[in-house]
């Protein structure tokens, strides 16, 4: 078995990776957006619901989180989840968004009430006032723990193997039930590359953002 | 006609009274300095006339037109409250400046974003501001970079660039250094001579007495003296302004 076959099988393994990795951003940012909204809203039940649930995601194993979405629809509702990337998508994109909600939460207080007050005497609407002098503030303040949490996305993406989505590594597994086993050990390189990209694009960005303080 | 009448304003925070019946008015191009100790009600009755807060009780008139009237308040639409407040402008403690944009953008913004002329008009209009509170040299600074005296000065430019009828300060000079006090309270007597009417919740006796056209004094949520500076200063009448007076000197 040549080095080039197994890199390539990895490499077609760790395109999962990457695509769930994607995917969950892509859908769990707004929706951790949202969900931090709901947790800061001023109408209670509503802000408490979203309270309760943010502690369950935030309480249990995404492992765990992974095994309901998958099962559950099947065993319950007697409509089984065939299409296993999606699931372990549901899974990530929940789990995520509830992480995500607590830093936006984090970041949205932090800022002072001064900032509102002055965009009302201003005579700014609401909207303005979020879009054109929080927000990038926020942007700010979040940008260290969305990297974190970003970054633990990457290594965690590897979890949905334990629903057999074909992440990468199952697919060095297989090279391990054949008896060789340095395949299983190579993955880290893929993992240590993508994190170290990450990395460079979060040093990236927090310095173009350190003009203000 | 005044340009301003506040009518029997009254505030309360929970249970607690914080204004109990405030009630003034305001020639055009006068300057009107509140006094007062710490928890007088200043700030609410400031905070009240920009509609930060809404008072529970009273009137607020500018130019004879009634903008607040709290058996009312509640019809009033979110942009109406907008237009309304713009009649006044608010100058915080604590500057208040926009972190991430500089001098020109923090003054800029809220006019360009109102609509309230080309983008042309709107920075040719900030940048007569900037000189005018002698800054033109820091139009491109960000606030980080700026001495507490300097921002307090782009924040007095950035609230008259929407050309409010009265401008009101919250104690303008308490969060900076003593030698920096004096820059700010320049542009304020400048803003005089320019025929600004302006309301100055300040700490500065000196200043108050030099600059102010009429002096109120506030105690327990109430106008416990109003007057000239020269009445006030030289010859109060009740005993609470007297002993006031004699705390701070
Ligand atoms: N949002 C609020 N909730 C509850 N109480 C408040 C609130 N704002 C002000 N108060 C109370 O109202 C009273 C008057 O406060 P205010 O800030 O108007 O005083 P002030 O005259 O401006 O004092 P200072 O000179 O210290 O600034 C204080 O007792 C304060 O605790
Ligand atoms: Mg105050």
């Amino acid at each position: 078995m040549s080095f080039q076959q197994v890199s390539l099988s990895l490499a077609a393994g760790f395109l999962e990776n990457c695509r769930l990795f994607f995917e969950t951003l892509l859908f769990s940012i707004p929706l951790g957006l949202l969900i931090s909204f709901c947790t800061m809203s001023k109408f209670k039940p509503l802000s408490f619901v979203f309270k309760i649930i943010v502690w369950c995601i935030r309480g249990t194993p995404l492992m765990l989180q992974l095994f309901v979405v998958f099962y559950v629809p099947g065993l319950v509702f007697g409509i089984p989840m065939r299409n296993r990337m999606l699931a372990a998508l549901i899974a990530f994109v929940i789990n995520y968004a509830c992480y995500f909600s607590e830093i936006f939460r984090g970041g949205i207080e932090s800022i002072s009430k001064g900032q509102y007050e002055a965009g009302q005497v201003l005579g700014l609407t609401k909207r303005q006032i979020f879009t054109k002098i929080i927000l990038l503030q926020v942007t700010k303040r979040i940008v260290p723990p969305m990297s974190n949490e970003i970054i633990t996305l990457v290594k965690d993406t590897s979890l949905a193997r334990v629903i057999a989505v074909g992440e990468i590594l199952l697919a060095a597994e297989r090279f391990a039930g054949k008896g060789v086993i340095w395949p299983l050990f190579f993955t880290g390189v893929y993992f240590l590359a993508f994190c170290g990209l990450l990395t460079l694009l979060f040093g990236y960005i927090e310095k173009k953002l350190s003009y203000f303080n | 006609m005044s340009v301003l009448e506040v009518k029997n304003i009254k505030k309360s925070f929970g249970k607690t009274e914080v204004l109990k019946g405030i009630s003034f008015s305001l020639e055009k191009g006068e300057v009107l300095s509140i006094i007062g100790s710490s928890g007088s009600g200043k700030t609410t009755l400031l905070r009240c006339l920009n509609f930060l807060e809404f008072a529970d009780g009273g009137t607020i008139s500018v130019d004879g037109e009634t903008i607040f009237d709290a058996s009312s308040v509640k019809k009033l639409s979110d942009s109406q409250i907008r237009d309304n407040r713009l009649r006044f402008g608010l100058v915080f403690q604590s500057f208040n400046l926009f972190p991430q944009y500089n001098v020109l953008k923090n003054i800029t913004l809220a006019p360009s974003l109102l609509k309230r002329g080309t983008s042309e008009q709107i920075e040719q209009e900030a940048l007569a501001l900037i000189e005018r509170v002698g800054l033109l040299e820091k139009k491109e600074n960000y606030p980080c970079q700026l001495s507490g005296g300097q921002q307090q000065r782009v924040a007095i430019a950035r609230a008259l660039a929407l050309k409010p009828d009265i401008l009101c300060f919250d104690e303008p000079t308490s969060a900076l250094d003593p030698e920096l006090t004096g820059e700010v309270l320049k542009v304020i007597r400048d803003l005089k001579s320019g025929d600004s009417t302006m309301i100055v919740v300040t700490h500065e006796m000196e200043f108050a007495r030099s600059v102010s056209d009429k002096v109120i004094f506030m105690a327990d949520g109430v106008i416990e003296e109003m007057g000239t500076p020269e009445q006030i200063f030289g010859n109060p009448k009740s005993p609470k302004t007297k002993s006031f007076l004699n705390q701070i000197v």
